[in-house]
């Protein structure tokens, strides 16, 4: 079996749509954000693909600062949710709703 | 490429460990007493729960190894690259770590590498407290 | 390898990211004292970065290989975020002393924040955008949960960043679909594909592009993908708020323009019908959801997004004169809204999260300057002649009849009346309820020159609108 660009893309699809379903579904707050992180990494999985099937270093770059980028909004997001946890003893997002629409 | 022989060796070691912890259930005698059914911690008794909160501070200290962990990515392909890009590369470079230090310089002086930050009220408290129980005495 | 990196061309942004660390460092050798150290560098910096933008306006040319441009483009909105920016930091101090946050690193942050914005403006390639994007959408998120002691600043920030996190997904799904079509993130590149293909959007091209439109749209608060911005707008620092409602929004649609502004993409896809529908549902939502509103913070907030409606039609109209209407309102969007949100926590008697339209009771006795500024603010908003609000919607509105939007733009006409009504109640408020036990206003020189500033832009645009026009239209020709 030959592993082509498709296969790949076809992974990459799942596993976005998989963090899609995640952040959709789930409640807490650091899985969510584990889901996000899973999201663009099935992104970076595509880049590679493409990079590869373009025989280009561009999209390779690329996800090198998509990493970078996912690393900073980790650390930004975790902090948020440490002073959040501090307030309200949870990280439940249904319970995040001192202000609706 | 062919992945095929992969897919066997896949199954194959998958049966593998299936195979093993299924022999070892039947044949294993079982004579479970409360000594046994205790976790085993080295030899120590185990104390509470392991399903305690974790410190934040262990978060911050993860966070900030993170960041940095992460940019040092970029000196991997300048490194390898560094002979052709020539000077500007260079001086971006060092621009990039300057800022890179400063970060680090701004993290240690607001005391975050610190496990336990000396500048919070509690401890600020405690300590008073126990510096005046030692002049009393 | 030759690459002429033209480092004239990132002016603005090398003076920016200096300033960032600047601030940074002089926080931590003075801060144990007081915060004006940091406070007058930001100012410096801010005042700097607007010299060198205005003295390389429009002349810089690409940098770095086509990455970046020095274009009037650039020029115009790197301008009009660094006067955003200098307004609101201006008057920060006598809010963040007043609530007890008054930290170093709030300067920092804005300074980044508009570092991310001047690189979304001149960016070249979607690589830069969305670099810029984000460092302006990480410093926000940190902004919006400033006040740390207060649960409705961490909700506005953790919705803030959940969404935002989302929604960059699938902004960054959408990159990766246009380069595996064309096989670079240069806008220059993509550009032409578009322009030679017989099928512009087939392939990863047509979704690609739609996930990206999607990731803007989302930073721009359109409908329907809005539901974040009352909320993080209601929760975040007010002067955070009137920043984030002015700039970023700025710099999304800078974005857009850059990537998207070309007849040759226009024409070929089905630009218009999208935005229609997305345009048109906006300014009703925004609108009625405003005409509901008891807090003068939230008011605002779904007046922005009515806003964003208004700008689309120039968004989908495509044609010059809207893009160059669109230039023009940015502009003197952002200095009616930061002088309305400043003048809304000056007001504020109750304590951040209560924000009330009452609070304005009687202001018109109180303070007769502060109640006229707003009065200003709040009809150049409705878009009464002749204030800049006005001139920024007629050309809009004209540029969307010119392609041919006829019924797009008379429900925006029609949404533009129904506004009046939530915006004059603010000044039927101040000039006629009569109110118990208010007290007098605290004195705050910076807020009240940031106010007089504001609202003496506002008029002279709106008296004189032919020279900044006339700049926005040469801005928006240096894109072709």
């Amino acid at each position: 079996m030959i592993i082509s660009l498709n296969h790949y893309l076809v992974l990459s699809a799942f596993l976005f749509c998989i963090g899609v379903a995640g952040v959709l579904t789930r409640k807490n707050a650091i899985i969510i954000f584990a889901s996000i992180e899973l999201m663009l990494n099935a992104v970076n999985l595509s880049f590679i693909a493409f990079a590869r099937h373009w025989g280009d270093a561009g999209g390779q770059i690329f996800v090198f600062f998509s990493l970078v980028v996912a690393a900073a909004e980790v650390a930004v997001g975790l902090a948020i949710i440490v002073v959040l946890f501090r307030h309200k003893e949870t990280i439940n997002i249904d319970d995040v709703n001192l202000m609706r629409w | 490429m062919n992945f095929g022989p992969i897919f066997l060796f896949l199954i194959a070691a998958g049966g593998v460990v299936f195979v093993a912890l299924f022999l070892n259930r039947m044949l294993a005698p079982r004579k479970p007493n409360p000594e046994k059914l205790s976790t085993y911690e080295c030899g120590e008794e185990a104390v509470g729960s392991p399903w305690i909160r974790f410190n934040t501070r262990f978060y911050v200290i993860a966070l900030i190894f993170l960041v940095f962990d992460v940019e040092v990515l970029f000196l991997f392909p300048w490194a390898v690259n560094l002979k052709s890009l020539g000077m500007f590369a260079w001086i971006e470079m060092a621009v990039f770590i300057i800022i890179l230090s400063v970060g680090l310089a701004y993290v240690w002086a607001k005391r975050d590498l610190e496990w336990i930050k000396p500048d919070s009220d509690e401890i600020q408290a405690a300590l008073r407290q126990s510096s005046q129980t030692i002049t009393d005495k | 390898m030759n690459i002429t990196y033209n480092l004239p061309a990132i002016g603005t942004q090398l003076v920016l990211g200096a300033g960032v660390i600047l601030v940074l460092l002089a926080d931590l050798l003075t801060g144990k004292k007081n915060r004006d150290v940091a406070y007058q560098t930001t100012l410096t910096v801010l005042v700097l970065a607007g010299i060198i933008c205005v003295m390389k306006w429009g002349s810089a040319g690409a940098g770095f290989g086509g990455q970046v441009f020095g274009d009037g483009f650039a020029s115009f909105f790197n301008l009009a975020f660094l006067a955003i920016a200098f307004l609101v930091v201006f008057n920060s101090p006598n809010y963040l002393k007043r609530n007890e946050i008054d930290h170093g690193e709030y300067y920092m942050l804005i300074l980044i924040a508009v570092l991310g914005m001047t690189f979304m403006s001149s960016a070249g390639d979607l690589l830069i955008f969305f670099l810029g994007l984000e460092t302006m959408s990480i410093s926000l998120y940190v902004l919006a949960g400033f006040h740390k002691s207060r649960a409705r600043s961490n909700e506005s920030s953790l919705k803030y960043l959940l969404l935002g996190a989302f929604f960059t997904g699938f902004l960054l799904y959408g990159i990766a679909l246009i380069y595996g079509q064309v096989g670079s993130t240069n806008l220059a590149d993509i550009t032409s594909y578009l322009a030679g293909s017989a099928n512009p959007l087939g392939g990863y091209m047509g979704v690609g592009l739609a996930l990206l439109l999607v990731g803007l749209l989302f930073k721009m608060a359109v409908v329907p993908f809005h539901f974040w911005s009352p909320d993080v707008y209601d929760g975040a620092p007010t002067p955070v708020t009137a920043f984030m409602s002015a700039a970023p929004k700025a710099a999304a649609f800078a974005a857009a323009l850059r990537i998207f502004y070309d007849p040759a993409i226009s024409l070929g896809l089905p630009w218009d019908k999208t935005l229609w529908i997305a345009a048109a549902l906006t300014i009703t939502l925004g609108n009625f959801a405003a005409l509901a509103q008891s807090s003068i913070k939230r008011m605002l907030a779904y007046s922005s997004i009515t806003h964003a409606g208004y700008l689309m039609i120039g968004l989908a109209a495509g044609n010059e004169l809207g893009a160059s209407g669109m230039l023009y309102y940015l502009f003197t969007y952002g200095f009616m809204n930061v002088g309305a949100f400043t003048i809304a926590w000056l007001v504020n008697r109750r304590g951040e999260g209560n924000y009330l339209l009452s609070d304005f009771a009687q202001l018109g006795s109180r303070n007769p300057v502060m109640a006229l500024l707003m009065s200003i603010f709040m009809l150049s908003l409705t878009g009464i002649p002749p204030l800049a609000g006005f001139f920024g919607k007629l050309y809009v509105f004209s540029a969307g009849v010119k392609a041919g939007l006829i019924w797009l733009v008379v429900i925006a006409v029609l949404n533009s009346v129904v506004s009046v009504f939530y915006y004059l109640r603010v000044m039927v408020i101040m000039y006629m309820r009569e109110e118990e036990g208010l007290k007098d206003l605290e004195k705050a020189p910076t807020v009240a020159i940031t106010a007089i500033l504001c609202g003496l832009v506002i008029l002279l645009l709106g008296l004189f609108p032919g020279p900044l026009l006339d700049l926005a239209r040469e801005s928006v020709l240096s894109l072709l």
